[in-house]
């Protein structure tokens, strides 16, 4: 599973260019499950199991990541942008980037320090003030490499952490999509039905697709979720741990989850000795928030990662609650069929 | 060695202001192994010496900075995070998610805290280091045993390519005068006809006030002193009249508190050789080393010769490796022409 966060991970899949992520998602899981790919671009998989239930049950982990779109070419050969899904200037100002299609590498420049003014350095930064600078010295030659709408993402460079963690762009969602290609190699009790969603960072338009085709009765949506831990932060404000476990919440900023399911994680949690957590701040949203209200409604509960620093080249999850979020999940299906 | 390797190479290197000693062993070797030459280390400082020292004969220092901007550990709190102290002058509001290595007991990945977006405004402002937590992903008891206070911190960055021989890095200032500096010297061993004699310094603690320099310097006691570093190049947000330009060759200093003579002199040899240079014109002390070289002992006659940089004291520095070629070429020629 770690393996294929990796290089789930290092994969560049900016919201609406989830292509090369579905890829590789095709070549792990081909022969092993029935699965095609939606108008949207949705990865949509059956697992046959031993038994199929009276309900149907769908697992999904959203394949895109946050990234930048190329908005305009300036006449020095710079490239103006804009942020796809939510991410805040200062985590893009000063790295290096890559434009998608063809691998160009690039970097986001930032005025010198030295040739600030007071009122400048102390101003927040913002993307409409920042440019990618690709090395390109004329807008025609800047037009070779790049188009207007070109996708642009963080530099991939997974690494370990400490003894247990892992830093990297894209963690959300890419431990989702791990932990479902885990459950597909395995050969589950039940019927399973999994989607790769495609758009949740601007606006979780893959999973209302998805949900409709599907017409689950039960969903189970697996995440990463702010974790705000660190020291300069305290009380509620800190939203979750990382090394606390799987993170099941009862309400965010789009869902409020289904009750009985939100208990049901918390028992099977404590049945099986796994590290469970809920948020302390109700912030933040996924795919539930479409998929919840799809159809004629479907009942949902989401499971997630604590992952620090989201929405930046450099996430950091512990991969303890990675493991929790996996045992998690397998274990709550049989009950879900049960209920 | 390509210079583009070689750069590379240098850039990656890590060597904080105060922490040289530790990491130039390596770098030493390939010197004197390059160079056949002795190269003595001292406090930081590299000094090669070249030609015979005569009464009469005029004695040049060309010096680059080994040193970078970074980091200092200054405590390590309960929860385990780093609390740095700036080495050299930064940006701090574009590092909130940056990857770095903390050069403890061995190196070790860490990442700047950021709160991300779904918590944030996106117009928080951090204004001192110490508001930049590390996070290694070990505890503070883990940590005790790799990290002490005093230990530095590096950017993460590897140096990439860019388009038109431009590449990007975290410490081409003044790594980039350095490579000038040693294709400086590629290019003179191919002469046996040089008038005077000259010292290589590669000095160590520019970025916290020209220390390294001062102590060289005296200790060397040159005629003429040029310091190869970093100019300003013209990118999005500079001011282009206060800028040079990527690409157009070495910026050769004019100033008060320069050598007008050694300043004509640079700009005749760059004529009569046919290298494209420009003008850096600063209306005081330069920022330099330059500054300390000038008022040495009884005084020295001194100049900067500067090679066009963008994004200055980022994590991500870019330049033009034409530039880096023509300000070697210039700096030869010079020492040629010292009669």
């Amino acid at each position: 599973m770690l393996r294929y966060t990796e290089e789930l991970s290092s994969l560049n899949g900016v919201s609406g260019n989830e292509d090369d992520v579905r890829k590789y998602i095709i070549s792990v899981i081909d022969g092993k499950c029935e699965y095609h790919t939606d108008n949207l671009g949705n990865l949509i998989v059956f697992k046959k199991g031993k038994k199929t239930p009276e309900k149907k049950l769908m697992i999904a982990a959203h394949m895109d990541e946050v990234g930048l779109i190329v908005t305009y070419i300036n006449s020095d050969g710079t490239l103006c942008f804009d942020t796809v899904g939510g991410v805040n200037a200062d985590v893009v100002a000063g790295r290096q980037v890559v434009i998608c299609k063809n691998g160009s590498k690039g970097v986001v420049g930032s005025k010198a320090v030295h040739n600030m003014s007071d009122s400048e350095r102390k101003e927040s930064v913002k993307v409409s003030k920042l440019c990618i600078d690709i090395g390109a010295t004329s807008k025609e030659e800047a037009e070779k490499y790049v188009a207007l709408g070109d996708f642009v993402s963080f530099s991939p460079g997974f690494t370990r952490l400490g003894n247990e963690r892992i830093c990297s762009k894209a963690l959300d969602d890419r431990i989702g999509c791990a932990i479902m290609i885990d459950m597909i190699n395995k050969e589950p009790e039940y019927d399973i039905y999994f989607a790769f969603t495609v758009q949740e960072e601007i606006g979780l338009r893959g999973s209302s697709t998805a949900a409709f085709a599907i017409a689950p009765d039960f969903a189970i949506v697996l995440e990463t979720t702010t974790a705000s831990d660190i020291s300069a932060v305290s009380g509620a404000q800190r939203v979750c741990e990382l090394g606390k476990g799987a993170v099941v919440s009862y309400m965010d900023r789009r869902t409020i989850y289904d009750k009985e399911l939100y208990e049901l994680c918390f028992t099977v949690a404590k049945e099986n000795n796994i590290a469970c957590q809920t948020k302390t701040m109700v912030a933040g949203g996924n795919d539930s928030g479409a998929i919840h209200i799809s159809g004629k409604g479907v009942r949902t509960i989401a499971i997630s990662a604590p992952c620090r620093y989201l929405h930046s080249p450099s996430c950091v999850a512990d991969t303890k609650d990675i493991d929790a979020c996996s045992k998690l999940v397998n274990l709550l299906v049989p009950r879900i069929f049960e209920l | 060695m390509i210079l583009k390797n070689l750069l590379s190479k240098l850039s990656d290197m890590y060597c904080v202001s105060g922490d040289e000693v530790t990491s130039l062993e390596k770098f030493v070797d390939f010197l004197e192994g390059r160079y056949n030459n002795e190269c003595i280390l001292s406090g930081g400082n590299i000094i090669m010496n070249f030609g015979k020292r005569e009464q009469g004969k005029k004695h040049v220092l060309i010096d680059a900075h080994i040193d970078e901007i970074g980091f200092v550990c200054s405590y390590i709190d309960d929860e385990g995070f780093i609390v740095p102290a700036n080495v050299g002058g930064m940006d701090y509001r574009l590092f909130p998610a940056q990857q770095v290595v903390v050069h403890g007991k061995k190196d070790i990945p860490g990442i700047i805290s950021s709160v991300p977006p779904h918590l944030s405004d996106g117009n928080g402002v951090i204004s001192s280091a110490s508001d930049l937590l590390i996070d290694t992903g070990y505890t503070k008891e883990q940590l005790e045993e790799l990290v002490r206070p005093g230990d530095t911190v590096s950017f993460a960055t590897k140096t990439a390519e860019l388009l038109n021989d431009r590449m990007c890095g975290k410490s081409f200032d003044d790594r980039a005068g350095v490579a000038a500096v040693i294709k400086m010297l590629d290019v003179l061993k191919e002469y046996d006809d040089i008038s005077c004699s000259y010292t290589v310094l590669f000095s160590a603690t520019e970025e916290v006030g020209q220390r390294g320099a001062k102590t060289a310097c005296f200790d060397i006691a040159p005629d003429i002193a040029i310091a190869v570093d970093m100019g300003f190049a013209v990118s999005t947000g500079e001011d282009a009249k206060k800028c040079g330009e990527m690409g157009k060759g070495p910026m050769i200093g004019v100033s008060p508190s320069l050598s007008r003579e050694i300043t004509d002199m640079l700009i005749c040899t760059a004529n009569k050789r046919g290298i494209s240079y420009q003008k850096e014109i600063m209306s005081g002390l330069t920022g330099t080393n330059a500054d300390r070289f000038g008022i040495s002992g009884c005084g020295v006659k001194t100049c900067t010769c500067s090679i066009p940089l963008r994004y200055m004291h980022t994590a991500a520095e870019v330049v033009d490796v034409n530039d880096i070629e023509a300000t070697a070429e210039l700096l030869a020629e010079f020492i040629r022409e010292v009669k």
